[in-house]
């Protein structure tokens, strides 16, 4: 099993090429769409780049589930997120840093939830 | 004019790789423009001309069953230009493909000079998606490129008419 620092150099390498960015431009703590310019065809890109690089199949749905906050309208109200869909959330994205979004849990922030550390972490889970 | 930027298909492995030809020629018109006095292919049409090859390609794997279309062009080199009289050889592979589109590592050549490498990404998308007019990809396909898919045999008389 590759260590979480090589599994980070490969994600490195990997959003280098989907979203042509610099090397030094990838953190562990960049956002994909905030910060690496990422748009939502991007993540296609980036999954089959991930699953060529480690040899896995990965489901879009396991790493980044879609309209998870949309399929309860209890989820949601005047723009931010219900305790009961931070905890959907962090049921359906358990390597996502839900705790500190939890603090702020604005729909329109959710975005920032997809980084590149939340992408080692289901590789690491995902590789073990 | 069809927007039709292959003239065959001359190699054809399902849901593997594809291979056709675009032969340039003096009376395209778009080349009288590109440039004046200096007649060469643009490589915007090389690009759409491996696009169509490798989105047949993936197409052609789902038997036409989902709507494809070119996402992004992750990466694409042009290390020379073409001029009236060459052959394209445009040849793609299918890298990866899944329900949500697929991947294509694409080269264009003429004889042995490399004109273009690149990678194409193709989305698949729905009939809402793909705009108010319902696009009926399978019928453009097959209209369009009748024959074409019939690898190597359109035009060739030395195979007997089917």
């Amino acid at each position: 099993m590759p260590s979480r620092d090589e599994i980070f150099e490969k994600v490195r390498e990997t959003l280098c090429d989907a979203l042509g960015v610099d090397d030094d431009e990838v953190k562990e703590s960049s956002t994909l769409f905030g910060d690496l310019g990422a748009e939502s065809i991007d993540i296609l890109d980036i999954l089959f780049r991930l699953e060529k690089a480690f040899g896995i199949k990965i489901p879009r749905s396991e790493l980044l589930p879609e309209n998870v906050t949309a399929a309860d309208p209890n989820f949601v109200a005047n723009g931010v997120l219900t305790p009961a869909g931070v905890a959907e959330l962090k049921a359906k994205m358990p390597h996502a840093d839900i705790d500190s979004f939890a603090k702020d849990p604005k729909v329109e922030k959710l975005t920032d939830l997809l980084t590149v550390k939340m992408i080692v972490n289901f590789l690491e889970s995902k590789l073990s | 004019m069809r927007w039709m930027w292959v003239d065959r298909f001359v190699e054809f492995e399902s849901g593997k790789r594809a291979v056709s030809i675009k032969n340039v020629s003096l009376a395209e018109e778009h080349l009288h423009d590109h440039f004046p006095g200096f007649p060469v292919m643009p490589h915007s049409l090389i690009l759409e001309g491996l696009a169509q090859t490798g989105g047949i390609l993936l197409g052609e794997s789902h038997q036409f069953s989902k709507v494809v279309v070119l996402a992004k062009v992750p990466r694409m080199t042009f290390h020379s230009y073409v001029t009236p009289g060459e052959t394209l050889t445009y040849r793609t592979t299918l890298e990866e493909a899944n329900a949500e589109g697929g991947m294509v590592s694409a080269t264009a050549k003429v004889g042995d000079r490399l004109v273009a490498e690149g990678e194409i990404l193709f989305a698949h998308v729905n009939s809402e998606q793909s705009g108010s007019v319902r696009v009926d990809q399978k019928s453009f396909v097959f209209e369009l490129l009748r024959g074409i898919l019939d690898v190597g045999k359109t035009g060739d008389p030395t195979l007997p008419v089917a």
